[in-house]
């Protein structure tokens, strides 16, 4: 793309002086330049404002805002959200020392509900309302009044024609006042509102306007979107959600201490949980078990649980199936099949030959599609020391006959095995500090049994559930394996809101997008002719925003009034008026 | 439930097929801007003797009755501006002159002239053909499955290759809209290789999580918005480079890249792909909001800002704005097209980066 002498004709020359000053005014319209030497006069405070009011309520302030806000969730999905992960967060924090309490500073792991994000999206909202509440007035008076009057030259319109009628058949030109008459009610059939005028002068005319609802459906789209955020706000105050796992079997009962975690609303009110209840009585997974396909053999295809509700105390129990995608409602609380895995049943003896723990131990699983799972057991009722499990939970193990490697080959129950390591001392749970019950710190624990000892592991499964532990310290039992579902109770009064609130911006979306705002006239003017007068219907569109079909609308009027006088003749003498004819008709 | 892996198989074969075509079509709608320019630069090389008188006579019948027939929308618009009194106007209407000849007609109708252009329409066939295939792989797939194919990375590349492929076909019997034939062939035989290589997954059956109706619905109108996006991106380019060159063209400049006569004006270009982007921006809305509704089944909350979410807001956030840039003053032309090819980057990272590298509940990859 080389560049080449400018202004090498006449054409070039024009043309570049006119792009000049073209530029010069879009640069003027773009960037409005302050001038320093131009004394400002003192605004003062209602002044100022006044000004940053106007300046708010600006497009230009609303288009840099909007782009803003992209650019401001943007780190809420590079960085951990504890939104989402509370967990992620620290760990984050932990592997960045130096950056990770600066970007906390900075709410970074807090993006949307940072003082920063907020006050971005705060500002676009009041912009957003200090631009539609005046531009809905405006469309008020616009709606009440009539469309606008008859311009003087409707052949300057962007799109017009004119239509010369009678003749046919030597019939009469038909009346002025008439014409004008039908005309209004062909534009009324195509729905535009009109008005007519003038009549009984030498040029009667209609006003018409149609696509009203355009600029309705834009004023509801942006209000909606306010309503949508001013019920995501009371459901977020309001509301509530928590976590709970249970083993097949198990009972929850909707209280505040029943829950493994519980966020309430900032104005939530923990009286308020209902007192339901929800046992689980057994939970199923179908695993794909077609042999020719080797890929996804064994991946789990299908979860239930089976549950029992009681929505009150002395209320009749309900049966229920829970499963993915299909949450239960009780009262107005919905239940969430979020996550499952195993929890093999052990029983601790500790030293003294007391039962110090005996009950499910809840896994993680470690990969989903395998089952195979991490487990961890506190004992810290055991003595003379406290006890200390950590490993792994196989479903289906299989040793590998050459190797002798313990492998998991099934992601259904089939042959449980837990691999454990066992640890002794004092698990720091005695000085109150919160710990996490799926991590052993075993820092400061003594090894009894791993890997790595003598002995190896402790190997639990079906076949040799009881192991002692050394130094006469105690004994793990495997008992049994249940599975267990993890639920996710979550209250949000805001929804039904926010759900209504979108159902009108979207409709208020294609209203304000694909309605076509014009605006017609037509005039009748009666003009001298060789034999006798002619009637001539003159009619100009206007488009109000984007129209590309315009054209294809003044295609169709030309139709319509054709099919209505066709009986005494129509004309199309766009082309033939000539310029002067046409400024005497105006002139008229 | 079963999946039929040989039928699977075949429908991986098909893909491939489909994508050497597209790569034919590719190859044909480059050799059609080449050629079509070659000529074109030849006719101008036998009219520089009479440059300037020609510019006088194009002048003189820029307003001629054959043009404004055949451009009665955008020659309405420069008759308003011509009996206007002010310079702007005045300069629309000369500029709309220096153009005439440069660019294509604003209406994008197939002209009488079209045997002119082999190539293309041999490239049209080609993709049609191509289309055929790919559409055939992606129903096998689909049986194989015995499901919607658009569960893992590999079946949203194909699935959406096909819906970008489809929208185009379909907006060509409408309008002629060839020129962003190597663009938009480009793209997809691009996404049908990066789908085969990248992230080849076997058919497999549909994980619990996915098993809702709303996998139906909310993907489906997803892809259906990104092969809109794909459009109005590919034209935006376009118009960009258009843009750049008219006002060349205008500061009476040497045109250079005779290829862009046969695209549109910068401005016809424009107002094209911006109601490209109302129509994907509705779509998108709604995927937002079925997004939201199935999270709400699925999840438990119906927005929880998870990589996607964010992203799908951050790409419905870009191009809200390029609606309302439309809107505000200084911010038409150039830089709302850039927003347009933001948007589309933005989709493009939604999808390729999101779905992979992040972190998220929507990890349906299959990698």
């Amino acid at each position: 793309m080389g560049r080449k002498a400018k202004g090498q004709n006449a054409k070039g020359q024009q043309t570049k002086g006119e792009t000049t000053d073209n530029e010069k005014t879009r640069g003027r319209k773009g960037r409005p330049k302050t001038s320093s030497d131009v004394a400002v006069p003192a605004l003062g405070i209602v002044g100022m404002l006044r000004w940053a009011w106007s300046q708010l309520t600006r497009m230009n302030t609303a288009l840099f805002l909007l782009l803003l806000l992209a650019v401001a969730a943007v780190p809420g999905s590079i960085f951990p959200q504890r939104v989402q992960d509370v967990g992620a967060v620290n760990a984050y924090i932990e592997a960045n020392p130096t950056t990770g309490p600066i970007l906390d500073t900075l709410q970074f792991f807090d993006v949307f509900s940072s003082v920063w994000f907020s006050a971005i999206y705060l500002l676009l909202f009041i912009s957003l309302v200090g631009c539609v509440i005046p531009r809905a007035r405006k469309h008020w008076q616009a709606w009440r009044a009539e469309p606008p009057r008859t311009p003087a030259r409707l052949q300057r319109l962007p799109s017009s024609r004119s239509l010369e009628l009678g003749g046919r058949d030597g019939a009469p030109a038909p009346e002025a006042d008439v014409v004008v008459e039908r005309a209004a009610a062909i534009l009324r059939k195509r729905r535009y509102r009109v008005d007519v005028r003038d009549l009984g002068t030498a040029a009667p005319s209609v006003g018409a306007e149609r696509g009203m609802w355009k600029e309705v459906g834009n004023i509801v789209f942006h209000l909606a979107i306010v309503g949508i955020l001013v019920f995501v706000a009371y459901g977020s105050m309001f509301g509530f959600k928590g976590q709970k796992i249970l083993t097949v079997g198990d009972t929850f009962a909707n209280s505040l201490i029943s829950y493994d975690s519980f966020t309430p609303g900032s104005n939530f009110n923990a009286d308020w949980l209902e007192p339901f209840t929800i046992r689980v009585d057994d939970f199923t997974i179908d695993y794909n078990r077609d042999t020719e396909d080797p890929a996804s053999y064994g991946m789990p295809l299908h979860f239930e649980a089976g549950v029992t509700i009681t929505d009150a105390p002395g209320d009749e129990p309900r049966e229920e199936t829970l499963s993915v995608n299909h949450p239960i409602g009780v009262d107005n609380v919905s239940a969430y099949l979020i996550g499952n895995g195993y929890a093999p049943v052990v029983r601790v003896t500790d030293g003294n030959g007391d039962v110090s723990y005996e009950g499910p131990v809840v896994t993680v699983p470690e990969d989903t599609s395998s089952a195979v799972s991490s487990f961890t057991l506190k004992a810290p009722d055991a003595s003379p020391e406290q006890l200390g499990f950590s490993g792994t939970f196989l479903p289906t193990a299989w040793t590998d006959e050459e190797s002798g490697q313990l492998t998991n080959a099934d992601p259904d129950l089939g042959n449980p095995v837990l691999v454990l390591s066992a640890y002794s001392g004092d698990l720091g749970l005695d000085d109150g500090t919160p710990q996490n019950v799926y991590v052993l710190d075993v820092s400061d624990l003594r090894e009894l049994a791993s890997p790595m000892t003598e002995n190896g592991p402790v190997m639990l499964s079906e076949d040799n559930p009881r192991v002692e532990l050394p130094d006469g310290l105690g004994s793990i039992e495997y008992l049994d394996t249940v599975r267990y579902v993890g639920l996710d109770i979550h209250y949000d009064p805001g929804t039904r809101g926010v759900f209504v609130s979108f159902c009108l911006a979207f409709v208020g979306l294609i209203m304000s997008l694909f309605i076509v705002r014009r605006r017609a006239w037509v005039r009748v003017n009666t003009v001298d002719g060789p034999d006798g007068p002619r009637v001539v219907l003159q009619y100009g569109l206007l488009a109000r925003g984007e129209d590309p079909r315009l054209t294809a609308e003044n295609d169709a009027l030309a139709e319509l009034f054709t099919a209505e006088w066709e009986d005494i003749g129509v004309r199309d003498s766009t082309a033939t008026t000539s310029p002067a004819a046409r400024s005497k008709a105006s002139a008229e | 439930m079963n999946v039929n892996t040989a039928l699977g198989t075949w429908s991986e074969l098909f893909m491939l097929l489909a994508a050497l075509v597209y790569m034919f079509v590719f190859i044909a709608f480059a050799w059609d801007m080449a050629s079509h320019s070659k000529t074109l630069r030849e006719a101008e090389r036998q009219d520089q003797g009479t440059a300037g008188e020609k510019a006088l006579v194009g002048a003189a019948t820029a307003a001629s009755a054959q043009g404004a027939a055949e451009e009665r929308g955008s020659v309405a618009r420069d008759e308003r501006n011509d009996s206007g009194s002010g310079s702007r106007a005045g300069w629309r209407s000369t500029s709309a002159e220096a153009l005439e000849g440069q660019v294509a007609g604003a209406t994008m109708a197939y002209s009488d002239q079209d045997h002119r252009r082999p190539a293309a329409r041999v490239a049209v066939v080609l993709m049609v053909l191509a289309f055929a295939i790919h559409l055939a792989a992606v129903v096998m797939r689909a049986i194989a499955a015995n499901r919607v194919p658009w569960s893992n990375m590999y079946e949203f590349s194909t699935t959406g290759a096909l819906l970008i492929s489809a929208v185009y076909l379909v907006m060509l019997t409408i309008k002629d809209l060839r020129f962003v034939g190597v663009l938009i062939s480009g793209l997809v035989t691009l996404m049908l290789i990066a789908a085969t290589i990248a992230y080849p997954t076997p058919v497999s059956p549909l994980q619990p999580a996915l098993q809702s109706y709303w996998l139906v619905i909310h993907v489906s109108i997803a892809v259906a918005s990104m092969g809109i996006f794909a459009i109005t991106f590919a034209m935006a380019i376009l118009q960009l480079v258009q843009d750049r060159r008219e006002r060349r063209i205008l500061a009476g400049g040497p045109s250079g890249w005779a290829f862009l006569k046969i695209v549109p004006s910068a401005q016809s270009l424009e107002n094209f792909s911006y109601r490209l982007n109302s129509v994907g921006f509705v779509f998108w809305t709604f995927t937002l909001a079925a997004g939201a509704i199935w999270a709400r089944d699925a999840w438990g909350r119906y927005w929880g800002w998870d990589p996607k979410e964010v992203w799908t807001f951050v790409i419905w956030v870009v191009y809200a704005a390029y609606l309302h840039a439309r809107a505000t003053r200084g911010w038409t032309g150039r830089r709302s097209a850039w927003l347009s090819i933001v948007g589309f980057i933005c989709i493009l990272f939604n999808y390729f980066v999101v779905n992979t590298v992040f972190d998220g509940l929507h990890s349906y990859s299959g990698l």
